[in-house]
C-alpha cells in the first residue's frame, strides 16, 4: 500500500547517491525498488544490486539507513535479487547525468544476454562521434568498460549493458 | 527436502565460486597488462558476490547459526567441496583464461538450468549470474583464440594449458550420490546432461584457436573433500585473517 508516509520516505531514500558514481542517485540508477511502511511502523526499503559482487551495495544500504533515520524513519533494508537489475532501469534523467559527467550511458534494450554479444555502437560522451573503440572490457568499477574516441582522442568510461 | 542435502548442494556451488574467485584475485597487481589487472579482479568480484549469497543461504538452511564468514573461512580443508578445476594454481595467463573459459561456459549452462530449481534463492542468483557469466565467457573466449592462434610461444603455452587442465574437465559433469539426490529433488541440474552442450560450445572456440582438444580420464576428488596439495596453501592465505583474529569483521 502506498501511503503518504512511504512516499515521503521514497523521496528521502531516492536522494542517496552511489558512492562509485556520485552523480547518480539510487533512484536514477534504478536500484531503489520499493519503499513501504510495515505494520510495526518501520520503513522497509528494497534495493537490488547492479552486480552480484558490487562492493558499493553495502555502503549504499548503510547510507540509505542513516539518511532515513536522520529524517525520522525507522528503516530496515531488504536486498532483492529478483527480478535482476538491468541497465534499462537507469532513468532518462540518470542517462543525461551520466552523459554530462563524461560517461557514455548504456546502449538501450539490454534485457537479453544476446545484447552482450551484439556489436554495439558507443558514442563519445565528449564530442558525440561514433568513431570509438573499446580499450578494455572491464573498467574502474564492475559496471563500466573503457573506451577511446578516435575523433577527439579522449578516453572515456562506458556504462556496460547488462 | 532434507536440509543436510540442501546444504551440501549449496556449499559445493559456493565453494566453486569462492575458491576460483580467490585464485583470480591472486592476479591483482600481477596481470600482464593493466586492462587484465582490472578484468580478472572484476570477474573475481562477480564470483565472490555469488558465493556470498550462496553461503548465507546455506547457513540458514543448515540452521546451526553459521554465517557466510564462518562457512567461507572457518572450515577444514576436507570440508571444502569445490571442483578440483577451481583450485588449480593460476599458472600462466593462458592457464588462467582457459580455466575461466571452461568454468564460465559450464556455469552458463548450469545457471540456465537453475532457472527451474525449486529453490527460490538459487533461481534469483541464477538470473543475475547468467548475465555475468555471458560476459566472462566472451572475455576469456576471446583470449583463448588470441593466444592460441597467436605466436608460436603463446600457442604452445595455450596447448600446454589444454593438456594440464584436461583431467579436471570431467569432474564438472560427474554425478555422485549428492548430485543425484539434489537433481532428483529438483534443486540443482543434472550436470551429466550438460556435458554434450558444453563440449559443443567449447570445441569451436578451441578450433578457432588452432588448439587440439585432449580427452583424458578425469581426476575426481573435490566433491568429496579430497584436494590437491595446493589447496592447503590456498586456504592458509584465505583463512589467515579469521584464524589470526577470530570473529573479526570489517
Amino acid at each position: 500500500m502506498v501511503t503518504v508516509v512511504s512516499s515521503i520516505a521514497w523521496d528521502v531514500a531516492a536522494e542517496v547517491t552511489d558512492p562509485e558514481i556520485p552523480m547518480l542517485s539510487i533512484a536514477d540508477l534504478g536500484i531503489l525498488r520499493g519503499v513501504k511502511t510495515l505494520d510495526d511502523g518501520k520503513t522497509e526499503v528494497s534495493i537490488t544490486p547492479t552486480y552480484s559482487g558490487c562492493p558499493a551495495v553495502m555502503a549504499i544500504e548503510m547510507s540509505v539507513s542513516a539518511t532515513l533515520a536522520k529524517a525520522g524513519f525507522d528503516p530496515i533494508i531488504k536486498r532483492v535479487l529478483s527480478p535482476a537489475w538491468t541497465t534499462d532501469w537507469i532513468t532518462p534523467r540518470g542517462r543525461e547525468k551520466l552523459l554530462a559527467a563524461g560517461i557514455a550511458p548504456p546502449v538501450k534494450a539490454s534485457n537479453s544476454i544476446h545484447a552482450l554479444f551484439g556489436e554495439t555502437q558507443v558514442n563519445c560522451p565528449q564530442c558525440g562521434s561514433h568513431e570509438t573503440e573499446r580499450v578494455s572490457e572491464f573498467g574502474s568499477t564492475a559496471c563500466k568498460a573503457l573506451y577511446r574516441c578516435q575523433s577527439c582522442a579522449e578516453p572515456f568510461d562506458y556504462f556496460k549493458c547488462i | 527436502m532434507d536440509a543436510s542435502l540442501h546444504f551440501d548442494c549449496l556449499v559445493r556451488l559456493a565453494d566453486d565460486h569462492m575458491i576460483l574467485g580467490h585464485r583470480l584475485s591472486e592476479w591483482c597487481g600481477h596481470a600482464p597488462m593493466l586492462e587484465e589487472d582490472l578484468a580478472l579482479p572484476n570477474i573475481a568480484l562477480d564470483l565472490l558476490g555469488q558465493a556470498r549469497i550462496l553461503y548465507d543461504h546455506a547457513g540458514k538452511i543448515e540452521g546451526k547459526g553459521r554465517n557466510e564468514d564462518q562457512l567461507a573461512y572457518l572450515r577444514l580443508e576436507r570440508d571444502y567441496r569445490n571442483l578440483l578445476l577451481c583450485e588449480r594454481p593460476i599458472g600462466d595467463f593462458g592457464h588462467t583464461v582457459l580455466r575461466q573459459f571452461y568454468f564460465a561456459s559450464f556455469m552458463g549452462l548450469y545457471w540456465s538450468e537453475c532457472q527451474n530449481s525449486n529453490d527460490q534463492i538459487l533461481r534469483e542468483v541464477a538470473a543475475k549470474a547468467i548475465k555475468e557469466c555471458a560476459y566472462h565467457i566472451r572475455h576469456t573466449g576471446e583470449w583463448v583464440i588470441r593466444l592460441g592462434d597467436g605466436t608460436d610461444e603463446s600457442h604452445q603455452r595455450m596447448q600446454n594449458a589444454v593438456a594440464d587442465l584436461a583431467p579436471y574437465v570431467g569432474e564438472m559433469f560427474h554425478m555422485d550420490e549428492t548430485s543425484q539426490q539434489g537433481a532428483s529433488a529438483g534443486l540443482i541440474p543434472d550436470v551429466s546432461k550438460l556435458a554434450a552442450t558444453w563440449h559443443a560450445q567449447v570445441a569451436p572456440v578451441l578450433a578457432e584457436a588452432t588448439l587440439e582438444t585432449i580427452e583424458v580420464k578425469p581426476i575426481l576428488g573435490g566433491r568429496s573433500g579430497q584436494h590437491g596439495e595446493e589447496m592447503g596453501f590456498l586456504l592458509t592465505d584465505l583463512q589467515f585473517m579469521q584464524r589470526t583474529f577470530p570473529n573479526m569483521t570489517w
